[in-house]
């Protein structure tokens, strides 16, 4: 009994949630976020004895400087979106995926079996038709798996498709080493696609980004028009109501992943046909990881990934070029990248919850 | 100037922008049991939850004894003498009564289970508690649990405690017990908070009653000034007939039939035993029992939620012209559904409203249309059916809300309850079950739901009203059907039974009858 406090003390800072926010408000305290980042950001550079704003400007020029850097940022996008979209459709189910990247890289395998090996026997187009197909499968089937095992023995889905990543990225190093390396390759390697599999360009970018806006709007469709994205939300809101409604939740759970896994494959294939030319272990390079950032951000929204997507590709190219005009270690540049994200997902508590100081005055009207 | 035990003055608390209390002032005087009476949602337990540091105003000062005090943490309050009885247990299942009792307290690395085991006996027997200390929680009754509650809150010192709605979960015999016990807490010195939002227990057991409203204070009584009908006005704050309304209607074809049903839980315990019942065409059928004794599980069953081991459930469709009736045990909800396609036998309102009912996140319309989004041909959801539904379930039931599109969980619970309910009568069902329908409601809301389902009993529908009220039970059914420990323990006609009779059956199958014949 000896802390006994008889003195009136009221806690330092209290947080209360927010009930609703003008989205007014909403976008400035996103915006506040944005410039906490970039001074943040700048004091970073600044440490390092570079002058911060030339590295900003830097970053915007390596992005939008010419077109073909624009084509580069663009090009950087396409995976990031789809991607994406495939992440939200098993994100809006709370069906935890963070397996994309192994989806992707299977989808990418897929792709590449037509392409190394069918190059000079069938015509271009039934030829990127198949490719296209195969990497869905395979990209839905590496989706399915983990939704069958939860639906049969309960199985953790995050643990099961984030260990199918690592299987994936085997995968592809024994067919490098293997039966799929490049002729006469001393490194373990595969062999560059074709010239006549490459994808064609449309200004100047693979029609990959034709693609991925297709699946924006599709996708946008999908959750809110269609009966199959209606289950998926009740499903993602309480299994006990679906059940409740007559949905068969094991279903849902196995369709939804296998759409997930297939639009992650379509991604993989888009990049060994548009992009790499060939498969090596950085086909996929931490697309399906940073994907779950998009998604997230854009709150599953499929027009708010393709902002969001276009953003972190303009952050990642810009960052690219002051590694090389301004000699700024590629460590320092991932650095930036991370704390402009991490005060964007920051922001997120303070557009739900707000701040209260000891003595403060209360806002009346929050 | 009179000392309180509690003084709480000008206290607000708000969540976003809900004003949960508003300037709300109470005072506790030494050695007396206050009742703190409000309908749901009128801030009782958060008023509380301030004083036991759960929550921390945003205005207002509180006294104990006459010092100013913050009270931060449950830590706090009871250095300052003060302990909650919260309404869901906060107890460690696999420990004794002793063991949870002691936990958290100041002490040596070892328990000396002899002593403390004493101690807490005494600790009983000075208050009339039946109590085994070296009982398992897993093994208590709901009641027992509730005396463990208590004992820890004494036996850590506090001379104000503060109850939670202590008797929703107790039967009639055993809330006699508790405010016998309450009673000798008195005489001991202690001063008492209960709330509670039933009358009659109001007037039987506190001394002063203090009123809420919508989270502002309306004021203090002598109970001894207080009657049933002066309660409930400065509760609602207007006039309100108390009667339910009890439609006679002849009783109906018999719509559903459940026979010999045995369902095992996870872990393959009984949770349903041999239940034999059937339901009729206009009658409401009550069930009765204490929370957890298979009700849950048999609604379920019936819907086709809750795998069924043994047994038949039977409703009453036409086939080529003749009523037959037809098994769907054992079919689940999506079988049950199908068939309603072109005539829907059930319809189910469950307990856990936003949680299996309703999509807490969805608006009006996606929730209305989540029993009937499949009879759409094609691919695609047709909106415009449930939009109509929804604008003429508003007009027709009150549905208090901005707009079709408002996500449910922004709705009271009075109206979550109407969107529900609404739904499952638009069907046009034969059989219709609730589940505590009336669970957090406010009184008006409660009768307006009432009304619905003796509309509904008009029709010839067979209503199947799982309550915990038995007052209401009595009321609103033609007969209660009692269940204990997963068995049907006894059938009675409401009419003519009593609520200790219904207490007798809840705590042993058949009543004890047999025992006494």
């Amino acid at each position: 009994m000896s802390s006994v406090k008889t003195e009136k003390k009221t806690p330092l800072i209290r947080m209360i949630k927010r009930d609703e926010i003008t989205q007014k408000k909403t976008w400035m305290i996103r915006a506040v976020a944005i410039l906490g980042a970039l001074i943040t950001g700048g004091i970073l550079i600044l440490c390092l004895g570079k002058n911060p704003l030339q590295a900003y400007s830097d970053m915007l020029r390596g992005a939008f400087g010419s077109k073909v850097l624009i084509q580069e940022t663009v090009k950087q996008a396409i995976p990031l979106l789809i991607t994406a979209i495939g992440i939200s459709f098993a994100f809006k189910m709370k069906f935890w995926n963070i397996g994309a990247e192994g989806q992707v890289l299977v989808g990418a395998i897929g792709a590449g079996y037509w392409a190394f090996f069918y190059a000079a026997t069938l015509p271009k187009i039934p030829l990127i038709i198949l490719m296209i197909v195969t990497a869905m499968l395979f990209g839905g089937l590496y989706g399915l798996l983990p939704a069958l095992c939860k639906a049969k023995w309960g199985t953790n889905e995050t643990l099961f498709t984030l260990m199918l990543n690592y299987i994936a990225l085997y995968i592809i190093k024994y067919l490098a080493n293997g039966p799929w390396k490049a002729a006469g390759s001393s490194f373990p390697k595969m062999p560059m696609i074709h010239k006549g599999v490459r994808l064609s360009k449309v200004f100047g970018v693979h029609w990959g980004w034709i693609i991925a806006l297709v699946l924006v709007v599709f996708a946008s469709i999908y959750f809110n028009r269609t009966k199959q994205g209606y289950e998926i939300a009740v499903v993602g809101e309480s299994n006990n109501t679906a059940r409740y409604a007559g949905i068969n939740v094991g279903k849902v759970f196995r369709r939804t992943m296998f759409l997930s896994g297939a639009l992650a494959g379509i991604a993989g294939m888009l990049q060994v046909a548009g992009c790499d030319y060939t498969i090596t272990e950085r086909t996929a390079g931490g697309v399906g990881f940073t994907a779950i950032t998009v998604a997230w951000l854009a709150h599953m929204n499929p027009y708010g990934m393709l902002g969001v997507a276009a953003f972190i590709a303009v952050l990642e190219r810009g960052c690219n070029q002051i590694e090389t005009t301004m000699a700024i270690p590629a460590s320092v540049s991932d650095l930036l990248i991370g704390i402009i994200l991490f005060f964007m997902l920051g922001c997120e508590f303070f557009i739900n919850y707000r701040l209260v100081t000891r003595g403060g005055k209360e806002e009346q009207n929050a | 100037m009179e000392q309180y035990a509690i003084e709480m003055k000008g206290i607000t608390k708000t969540f976003g922008k809900v004003i949960a209390n508003h300037d709300v002032n109470l005072q506790l005087r030494k050695g007396e049991i206050l009742a703190l009476l409000g309908e749901n949602g009128s801030g009782k337990t958060t008023l509380m939850n301030m004083l036991s540091g759960i929550y921390f105003p945003d205005h207002g000062s509180i006294k104990v004894n006459g010092t100013e005090v913050s009270i931060q943490s449950p830590k706090d309050a009871f250095d300052h003498g003060i302990g909650m009885i919260h309404q869901h247990f906060k107890l460690v299942d696999v420990l004794t009564a002793a063991e949870n009792i002691v936990l958290g307290l100041k002490g040596g690395i070892t328990i000396d289970r002899k002593s403390t085991n004493k101690k807490v006996k005494e600790l009983g027997d000075k208050y009339g508690f039946d109590v085994d200390p070296a009982k398992k929680i897993y093994n208590m009754a709901v009641s027992e649990k509730q005396t463990v509650e208590i004992l820890k809150v004494l036996y850590r010192g506090a001379e104000i405690l503060i109850l939670d709605e202590p008797t929703a979960v107790l039967t009639p015999q055993e809330v006699d017990k508790l405010f016998a016990v309450l009673r000798n807490m008195k005489e001991d010195g202690k001063s008492i908070i209960i709330i509670t939002h039933k009358l009659h227990e109001v007037l039987s057991i506190s001394d002063r009653v203090a009123i809420l409203r919508k989270g502002e204070y309306i004021g203090t009584i002598e109970t001894a000034t207080a009657n049933q009908s002066t309660l409930t006005e400065m509760m609602v704050g207007h006039a309100i007939s108390l009667e339910i309304k009890h439609p006679e209607v002849e009783q109906g074809p018999e719509m559903l039939r459940v026979h010999d049903l045995t369902c095992l839980n996870s872990e393959k315990v009984k949770a349903l035993d041999g239940v034999n019942f059937s339901a009729f065409g206009g009658e409401v059928l009550g069930i009765a029992g204490i929370a957890g004794s298979g009700q849950k599980e048999l609604c379920e069953a019936i819907a086709g939620l809750y795998p069924i081991t043994g047994g038949t459930v039977l409703f009453r469709q036409k086939k080529d012209g003749v009523e037959v009736m037809e098994n769907i045990g054992g079919q689940d909800a999506q079988n049950i559904h199908k068939k309603g396609v072109s005539y829907v036998p059930m319809a189910f309102v469950p307990e856990d409203r936003l949680g299996m009912g309703l999509v807490a996140s969805m608006d009006m319309v996606d929730n209305v249309m989540l029993r009937s989004y499949k009879d759409n041909k094609g691919f695609f959801v047709d909106r415009k059916p449930p939009k109509e539904l929804s604008e003429k379930l508003i007009k027709d039931l009150e549905i208090v809300t901005p707009g079709v599109s408002t996500p449910v969980r922004r709705l009271s619970g009075g109206n979550v309850q109407k969107v529900l309910l609404g739904r499952e009568i638009s069907f046009g069902p034969d059989v219709l079950v609730v589940s505590y329908p009336v669970r957090g409601l406010d009184i008006n809301s409660s009768y307006k739901i009432y009304d619905l389902l003796n509309e509904q009993k008009k029709k010839g529908v067979a209503v199947i009203f799982v309550g915990e009220d038995l007052d209401v039970l009595l009321e609103i059914s033609d007969r209660i059907l009692v269940m204990c420990g997963g068995k049907v323990s006894g059938i009675v006609n409401a009419k003519e039974t009593t609520k200790e009779e219904l207490g007798l059956y809840m705590i042993k199958v058949g009543g004890g009858k047999e025992e006494i014949a």
